[in-house]
């Protein structure tokens, strides 16, 4: 696979360390994510993976480590800065804004990058500008009839996609993605999983996934996480024939 | 929007204006005009909770000490024009005067610049350590004017008022006067709706939101939540410069810690997130205030229970029965 190897590192992570107290949640975790894969990864409760997934944002600083992302060490950004940058993500407990309509919500992700936020007299909900790209980007994830209902009447399952929406306005180079199917329905997690697929090839993606269906199905590579410690990363496949991988997280037969 | 088919909250808000239009020149047709001077100052502090409405309201920062920016603006009014009338050099300058073009945008830069500079400690927390730090500054505010003594200290400073507004507008004359500060509340209310309808004002309104997802958006939330602190605490320090005018004398008392507690009870009595709702709110309080403790000196003990019933049951207050149902909680428009 000389292709695959030749694919630019858009994230590295080298050495990575945080700590809780004596909790260890975060044992010198090294990673490479290549543009235009989905890197899931996998890992029991309590293994880091939200942890680690923080310290990227920047909503987390590491004890120890570097974050490197497109050439840039971004180790001491903040939030705000890496994600101008191009670091998009989505929370395990959704992060949007429930007062305010469906397109609202992706038009301010919409101006999040396309700036002049000190505009003070033009009203934002009429700037075409914002409008018609909030409106296409939630066709693309499937919400476009809900266009006008506010987040918090949306169903739990829209309101994440409604949080993919948001993610994916910023046009961002790298997305964060922690257990967008948590809490959903069997339909919700299938609508999910079907959007996450048309997202396959066209972005760069880190996935938190419990569903081992999911995670096989749709990854082009895979890192176990067993207390804070990268045990294995590779295709589906050398991830389900590892022989640590088998005995610390997946057990005999179940994957 | 259709002329002919307003919606309930337009209908309010068009009465609403109407009424104190027409207020001043009902108080002269039944004989009331010595009220003139109270009317103007309802409408002054309308103007004071508007702009505490923009942080509190919009941007979800709840300050305690909005009253020193009003206060503060009242002040810079006072001194240059006691400068002005007495002569006395400030700063080693002749620096007085009773023009407002400058009294009044020296009032509203300095608060603003204040707030600016409060803002750049206090924004960095949040919840009760925000309330908290809002309160001191602002007591420190206050305590710093109770000890000049050069301008009487605790018992305030009386200067003249006979501000000539533009060459035109006499505030001796207590109906140009009141339609001098009704216009600008008309004005505040017109740029502020235009300014919370803005990508800025939805920026504010997002970090009022979810911060969090703000800064994951990429937003510097900081400065917008302090430049909107900022302009709100210059609007204030306008406010109060309309108020020295109004009054001639002012004290202290008026940037106490509880003067921003009543500028928070109108907002919250109005309407928080509406701008009209604090104007109702400023009109509803300073009425019961005035008269309440005519039917009982225990007036709190009625004022409280009803604020809290409004904060319970009407988390928009007073406007929020006219804005349509889904527009009655949170949200923001
Ligand atoms: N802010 C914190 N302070 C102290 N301990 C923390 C903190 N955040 C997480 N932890 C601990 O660190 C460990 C890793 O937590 P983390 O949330 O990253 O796990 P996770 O892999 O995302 O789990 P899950 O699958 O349940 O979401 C856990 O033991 C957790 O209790
Ligand atoms: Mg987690």
């Amino acid at each position: 696979m000389a292709a695959a190897i030749e694919q630019a590192t858009l994230l590295a992570v080298d050495g990575l360390v945080k700590r809780f107290g004596g909790l260890l949640a975060t044992d010198n975790v090294s990673l490479g994510i290549r543009e235009g894969e989905i890197h899931a990864i996998i890992g029991p409760n309590g293994a880091g993976k939200t942890t680690l997934i923080a310290q990227l944002a920047g909503e987390i600083l590491p004890n120890a480590g570097t974050i490197r992302f497109a050439g840039t060490d971004v180790t001491g950004l903040t939030v705000d800065a890496r994600a101008r940058l191009g670091i998009a993500r989505s929370y395990q407990i959704t992060q949007i804004f429930k007062g305010f309509t469906a397109l609202d919500n992706v038009a301010m992700a919409v101006q999040a990058q396309d700036g002049h936020n000190f505009r003070t007299w033009a009203p934002a909900r009429a700037d075409e500008n914002l409008r018609k790209p909030a409106a296409a980007i939630l066709e693309r994830v499937g919400l476009g009839a809900r266009a006008d209902v506010r987040a918090v009447n949306l169903a739990h399952g829209e309101q994440r996609q409604l949080e993919i929406a948001m993610a994916l306005a910023t046009r961002p180079r790298l997305l964060l993605l922690d257990e967008p199917m948590a809490g959903m329905g069997k339909d919700e997690s299938e609508r999910m999983t079907a959007l996450l697929a048309k997202l396959k090839g066209e972005e760069t993606i880190l996935l938190i996934e419990h569903d081992m269906d999911v995670v096989f199905a749709l990854a082009d590579r895979i890192s176990v996480l067993v207390y804070g410690r990268v045990i294995a990363t590779g295709r589906p496949d050398e991830i389900r024939a590892n022989a640590d991988v088998r005995a610390a997280y997946l057990g005999d037969g179940d994957a | 929007m259709n002329a002919l088919k307003l919606d309930r909250r337009t209908w309010f808000v068009i009465v609403l204006l109407a009424a104190l239009a027409v207020l001043p020149l009902v108080a002269i047709a039944t004989d009331n005009d010595y009220q003139i001077a109270q009317f103007r100052r309802i409408l002054i502090f309308a103007i004071a909770a508007v702009s505490l409405d923009l942080i509190l309201g919009y941007g979800g920062m709840v300050s305690l000490g909005h009253a020193a920016f009003f206060g503060v603006g009242a002040y810079i009014v006072a001194i240059l024009n006691w400068h002005a009338a007495r002569e006395v050099p400030l700063f080693g300058m002749m620096l007085g005067t009773h023009n407002v073009l400058v009294t009044w945008t020296a009032a509203a830069m300095l608060s603003g610049a204040l707030a600016c500079l409060i803002g750049l400690v206090s924004l960095r927390t949040s919840g009760i350590y925000f309330i908290m730090i809002t309160l001191a500054f602002a007591q420190m505010v206050y305590f710093f004017f109770v000890s000049l003594r050069a301008y009487g200290g605790d018992d305030g400073l009386r200067f003249p008022g006979d501000t000539v507004v533009l060459g035109v507008i006499d505030t001796e004359n207590d109906v140009a006067f009141y339609y001098l500060v009704f216009g600008i509340l008309c004005a505040v209310l017109y740029a502020t709706r235009r300014l919370v309808n803005s990508r800025f004002g939805l920026v504010v309104q997002g970090c009022r939101e979810n911060e969090r997802r703000m800064k994951a958006l990429g937003f510097a939330t900081f400065r917008y939540k302090l430049a909107c602190f900022t302009l709100a605490g210059a609007l204030a320090g306008f406010a109060g410069a309309l108020f020295a005018a109004n009054e001639s004398y002012i004290s202290p008392s008026i940037m106490h810690w509880t003067r921003s507690g009543d500028l928070i009870v109108m907002v919250v009595l109005g309407g928080m997130g509406t701008l009209i709702g604090p104007v109702v709110g400023a009109v509803a309080f300073l009425f019961l205030e005035k008269t309440l403790p005519d039917y009982t000196e225990h007036w709190m003990v009625v004022f409280g229970p009803i604020l809290l019933l409004l904060v319970l049951f009407a988390r928009r207050g007073i406007f929020g029965w006219f804005l349509p149902k889904e527009d009655r909680h949170g949200g923001g428009h």
